[in-house]
C-alpha cells in the first residue's frame, strides 16, 4: 500500500466522524430532526473543527486517575471531619446555594448534551457534545459526594433535589436551564456553550471554587481543580461551535446575534446571587463582585467580542446596563434575601463592621450613599430584638423570575418596573433586558412556572406561607431558614469549636 | 494485633439526603445511591421543548413502558462516574497492553491476506454498528427518564464509541496507520450488497420514536446476535484460519459484552415483572426485532460462517430472553 500515514487530525476523524455514513435507506432528516427549525443554516459539517481529540480509551484512562485522586481526598476529608476546617459556619450557606442552585444545573446539562449529542446531524460535534454529557454528569455527581459529608452536620442540603424542583428563588436557576434545554440544538449551544461556558463560567463556576479556597473547604476546592480540565474542553467547544456556525453561512449572524444577546442578559441575571454570594456570604472574601466582572467579562470578554466583529457580531444588548449593575447588583440581591430569610433554605445575616468596611472600599461611590444606611437599620433594628422579615410575597419578573426588586441603575432608590401585555393579560419584569426577552418570545415565557403565582392559585399546599415552606418545599422551619444567629447550625459550630 | 488510632468523632446530624432516607431509612448511603436517585427534575418545568410540545423536558411518555417508579431501574453494577470511568480505565489497560503486544511484534505481518480480508470486508464494519449502538444509546439517555437507566445508557453510548475506536484501530494496524483499510471496509459497508440490510436497518433503528423499544432492540437483539456471531463465532474462524492472534484485539469486546448484559437482563427483568402490559410490550417488540435483525445478518453470515451459526445465535438470544422474564 503506498498511502501516506495519517496526521493526528485525519487520525482523530477516522476514528469519530468517520463511523457515520451519508444515509440511503431512510431520509437522514428523520433520524436528526431538529437541525432546521431555527433557521440556521448548516451547509457543511464536514468544515466542524473538532475542539479537542480525545478518544475513548484515553479519555476512561484520564478520567480514572482523577475521579482516584478525587475520592482519596474526599474520604480523607470525611474521616478528618474537614467541614471543622471552614472559616466559619456562614461560609457553608454560600455551598448550600451551590448544591441546591447549581448542581441541579450540571445535571440538565448532561441532559441536555445528552440531546443534542444525539440530535446533531455532524458526527464531529455529536460527538464533543457526548463527551460533554458525561462531563457534566461527573461533576454532579462528584459535587454530591463533595457535599455529602457538609450534608450530615449542616441543614440545608438535605432535601436539594426536591427543593430545586419547587422552592421560589431556584426558580430562578431552574428556568434558565429550562429555557435553553427547551430551545432547539443550536440555540442550546449558544446559550450554554458559548454564553455560559466560555463567556461566563469565570464568574459561575470559579468564584465558588474559589470561595472554597479561600475559606478551608477543602472538598469543594479539590473538585473544582479536578473539574478544570474539563472545564477546558468545554470552553473550546463553546468556542468552536459559534465560529463554526457563523462561518456556515451569513444568514446565521443575527439569529446567533439575537442569541448572545438573550443570553447574555439571561446569565447576568442569573449571576446575581453569584455577585451577592462573593460579596456577602464568603468571610474571606476573593474579590469583589464589580471586580471580578471587570476582570472577567469587561477585560476578557471584551476581547473575545472584538474577535467576533470581522464576523459581523457585537457586543450583547443592555451590556451597558451591567456597567451601571455591578455596582449594584450584590446589595440589592443580599438585601432580598435578608428580607426573605424566612423562606429561604439557608442562612442570612448583617455583614460585620469590617465587612461593612471592605464593601465601602470596593464600592466607593455607591456602598455609603445607597446601602450602608440599610445595614446600620438593620442592625439597630436586631439589636433591639426587632430583627424583620418581609411578610409579604414578592412580585417576580416574569423572565428571570428574581424578585422584583432591583432599582433602575440610574436612580438606586426606584424598583425599576417594566411590563408587557400580551393575548389580554399583564406581564411584569425587572428590566428593559427580561423585557426585551419577553417580547421577542412570549409565547414560550407565558408558561414560567413563577413560584409566587403558583402558591396565590393553591398549586403548592398550605393556605399558610409557612404550610408552603413546610410541607411543599419540606424545610425543616426553625433550622434550614432564618437567620444564622441563633441557628442549629450556629450552636453546633460553637460547640465543636469550644465557644460560647 | 491491630493498631488503634484515635480518631475525634463528631455525631452527625443525619446520615445522608432526604430523599435517599425516604427510599432506604435512616442510615448511611452508598455512593452510587447519593448519586442516583432522584437527581432528575421531576416537576414544575417552566417551558415546553420548542422541539416537541407535546412532552414536557422529562416525561414518562416518550415510551409505551410504564413504571411505577423509573428508579427501580438500578444498575447490579453500581456504576456511577466514578466506578464506571475506573471500571473502564482497568479493561482499557489490558487491552492497550494487548494492541501494544500485537503492534510491537508485528503480529499482522503473519496474518494471511484470506484472513486481513475477511477482517476488512466482515469485522471492521462493525464500526459502524457501534456508531448506531451510539445514537440508540444516547437516544434512550436523552429521552429515558430517571437517573438509574439514563446514566448506564450513556455510559453504554460512550462505550460504543470506545468499541467503534478500537475496531478502527485494528484496520489501522492492518494497513500501516495509513486509513486504507478503513476506506476499504466502509466501502464494503456502503456498497457491498451482503451488507445492505444491516445497513438499512441501522439507519431505520435511529428513526425508531419509543426509546426503550430502541434500546430494547440495540441492546439485547442486536447485540446479543451481532456479538455472539461475531466475536465468539467468528473467533473460532479465525483461530482456524490462522488468525488466533485476532483474539487479543477483541478480547475487550467480549469482556465488555458480559459486563453489560449484566445491567440489561437486570433492567428487562424489572421492567418485565412490573406488569403483564410491560411483559407483553417487551414480547412484542422482541419479536419485531429479532426477525428484522436476523434478515439483515442473513446475507452476511451466509457468506462468513456456517449454516448452523444462526442456531447457536439464536439460541443464545432466546436464553436471554427467557432469563430476563419476557414471555407471551
Amino acid at each position: 500500500m503506498s498511502a501516506k500515514k495519517l496526521n493526528l487530525k485525519d487520525k482523530y476523524r477516522l476514528l469519530t466522524r468517520d463511523l457515520d455514513w451519508e444515509y440511503s435507506y431512510v431520509d437522514r432528516k428523520k433520524a436528526f430532526p431538529y437541525e432546521e427549525f431555527e433557521g440556521i443554516k448548516i451547509t457543511d459539517w464536514s468544515k466542524w473543527e473538532d475542539p479537542f481529540r480525545l478518544t475513548m480509551d484515553a479519555y476512561w484512562k484520564y478520567q480514572a486517575e482523577k475521579e482516584k485522586k478525587l475520592y482519596a481526598i474526599f474520604d480523607a476529608f470525611a474521616q478528618n471531619n474537614g467541614h471543622l476546617n471552614v472559616t466559619d459556619a456562614r461560609y457553608v450557606n454560600a455551598i448550600k446555594i451551590f448544591l441546591t442552585g447549581v448542581s441541579p444545573l450540571e445535571y440538565q446539562a448532561y441532559q441536555g448534551y445528552a440531546h443534542v449529542g444525539r440530535q446533531f446531524g455532524g458526527a464531529g460535534a455529536r460527538v464533543a457534545c457526548q463527551m460533554q454529557s458525561i462531563d457534566e454528569l461527573r461533576h454532579v455527581q462528584t459535587q454530591i459526594h463533595a457535599m455529602s459529608h457538609y450534608n450530615k452536620y449542616f441543614d440545608g442540603f438535605q432535601d436539594w433535589t426536591h427543593m430545586h424542583d419547587r422552592v421560589w428563588y431556584l426558580s430562578v436557576p431552574k428556568s434558565f436551564f429550562d429555557d435553553a434545554r427547551s430551545a432547539g440544538p443550536f440555540e442550546f449551544l449558544i446559550a450554554i456553550s458559548f454564553s455560559f461556558e466560555y463567556v461566563l463560567t469565570n464568574l459561575l463556576f470559579v468564584p465558588f471554587m474559589s470561595g472554597a479556597a479561600h475559606n478551608g473547604d477543602m472538598a469543594t476546592c479539590t473538585f473544582g481543580f479536578s473539574a478544570q480540565s474539563d472545564e477546558a474542553r468545554h470552553m473550546t467547544l463553546g468556542l468552536e461551535i459559534i465560529k463554526f456556525l457563523l462561518e456556515q453561512h451569513e444568514d446565521n449572524v443575527p439569529i446567533v446575534q439575537k442569541w448572545i444577546d438573550k443570553w447574555f442578559w439571561r446569565g447576568t441575571r442569573l449571576l446575581s446571587i453569584v455577585a451577592m454570594m462573593m460579596d456577602y456570604m464568603l468571610p474571606n472574601k476573593v474579590m469583589s463582585w464589580k471586580e471580578a466582572w471587570e476582570v472577567y467579562f469587561e477585560e476578557a470578554g471584551g476581547a473575545l467580542f472584538k474577535d467576533l466583529a470581522r464576523y459581523g457580531i457585537r457586543m450583547p444588548k443592555f451590556v451597558e446596563v451591567t456597567e451601571k449593575e455591578k455596582e449594584h447588583v450584590s446589595h440589592q440581591a443580599w438585601w432580598i434575601f435578608y428580607n426573605y430569610g424566612h423562606a429561604a433554605g439557608f442562612h442570612t445575616w448583617i455583614p460585620s463592621d469590617e465587612e461593612l468596611d471592605w464593601l465601602s472600599e470596593k464600592y466607593p461611590d455607591t456602598f455609603d450613599k445607597y446601602y450602608r444606611p440599610r445595614w446600620e437599620l438593620a442592625k439597630k433594628m436586631e439589636a433591639e430584638g426587632k430583627r424583620f422579615y418581609s411578610q409579604a410575597l414578592p412580585q417576580l419578573c416574569t423572565t428571570c423570575q428574581i424578585p422584583m426588586g432591583f432599582t433602575e441603575m440610574d436612580d438606586p432608590t426606584q424598583i425599576a418596573y417594566r411590563s408587557s401585555d400580551y393575548e389580554g393579560e399583564k406581564y411584569h419584569f425587572c428590566s428593559d433586558g427580561c423585557k426585551h426577552i419577553f417580547d421577542e418570545e412570549p409565547e414560550k415565557y407565558v408558561q414560567s412556572w413563577l413560584p409566587v403565582h403558583q402558591i396565590y392559585q393553591g398549586n403548592c399546599g398550605g393556605a399558610s406561607v409557612e404550610e408552603v415552606l413546610r410541607d411543599y418545599y419540606k424545610l425543616n422551619l426553625g433550622a434550614d431558614n432564618l437567620d444564622i444567629k441563633g441557628s442549629p447550625d450556629e450552636q453546633r459550630w460553637k460547640e465543636w469549636k469550644g465557644v460560647a | 494485633m491491630t493498631i488503634e488510632i484515635k480518631t475525634s468523632t463528631l455525631e452527625p446530624v443525619r446520615n445522608t439526603f432526604a430523599n435517599i432516607e425516604r427510599r432506604f431509612g435512616d442510615k448511611p448511603a452508598s455512593r452510587y445511591q447519593e448519586a442516583t436517585y432522584d437527581l432528575q427534575a421531576e416537576t414544575n418545568f417552566h417551558y415546553r421543548p420548542l422541539w416537541q410540545p407535546e412532552f414536557e423536558l422529562n416525561d414518562k411518555n416518550r415510551t409505551k413502558v410504564v413504571m411505577e417508579d423509573w428508579y427501580a431501574l438500578k444498575d447490579p453494577r453500581q456504576f456511577y462516574y466514578g466506578a464506571y470511568v475506573q471500571q473502564r480505565a482497568k479493561m482499557q489497560e489490558a487491552a492497550e497492553s494487548s494492541y501494544g503486544f500485537f503492534e510491537k511484534r508485528n503480529l499482522a505481518d503473519y496474518l494471511s491476506d484470506d484472513v486481513k480480508n475477511l477482517l476488512i470486508t466482515y469485522l471492521i464494519p462493525l464500526r459502524h454498528i457501534e456508531n448506531t449502538a451510539n445514537l440508540n444509546n444516547m437516544y434512550g439517555c436523552a429521552f429515558g427518564y430517571g437517573t438509574a437507566i439514563t446514566q448506564a445508557l450513556l455510559y453504554n453510548a460512550m462505550d460504543r464509541l470506545g468499541i467503534a475506536q478500537y475496531l478502527s484501530r485494528i484496520g489501522l494496524m492492518l494497513d500501516g496507520n495509513t486509513g486504507q483499510s478503513l476506506i476499504e471496509s466502509k466501502q464494503h459497508w456502503m456498497e457491498n450488497p451482503a451488507w445492505q440490510g444491516m445497513r438499512a436497518l441501522c439507519e431505520e433503528m435511529t428513526t425508531v420514536e419509543d426509546w426503550f423499544e430502541v434500546v430494547l432492540a440495540q441492546n439485547l437483539v442486536m447485540d446479543t446476535l451481532v456479538f455472539n456471531l461475531f466475536y465468539e463465532q467468528l473467533d473460532g474462524k479465525l483461530a482456524a484460519m490462522g488468525g488466533r492472534d485476532i483474539a487479543m484485539l477483541t478480547e475487550f469486546m467480549q469482556a465488555w459484552n458480559k459486563d453489560v448484559n449484566k445491567w440489561f437482563d437486570s433492567v428487562l427483568k424489572t421492567v418485565a415483572s412490573e406488569s403483564d402490559e410491560n411483559k407483553a410490550l417487551l414480547h412484542a417488540w422482541t419479536e419485531k426485532w429479532q426477525s428484522k435483525v436476523l434478515d439483515a445478518l442473513k446475507p452476511v453470515i451466509q457468506e462468513l460462517l456456517e449454516p448452523e451459526a444462526f442456531n447457536l445465535a439464536v439460541a443464545e438470544l432466546e436464553k436471554r430472553i427467557k432469563k430476563a422474564g419476557i414471555t407471551a
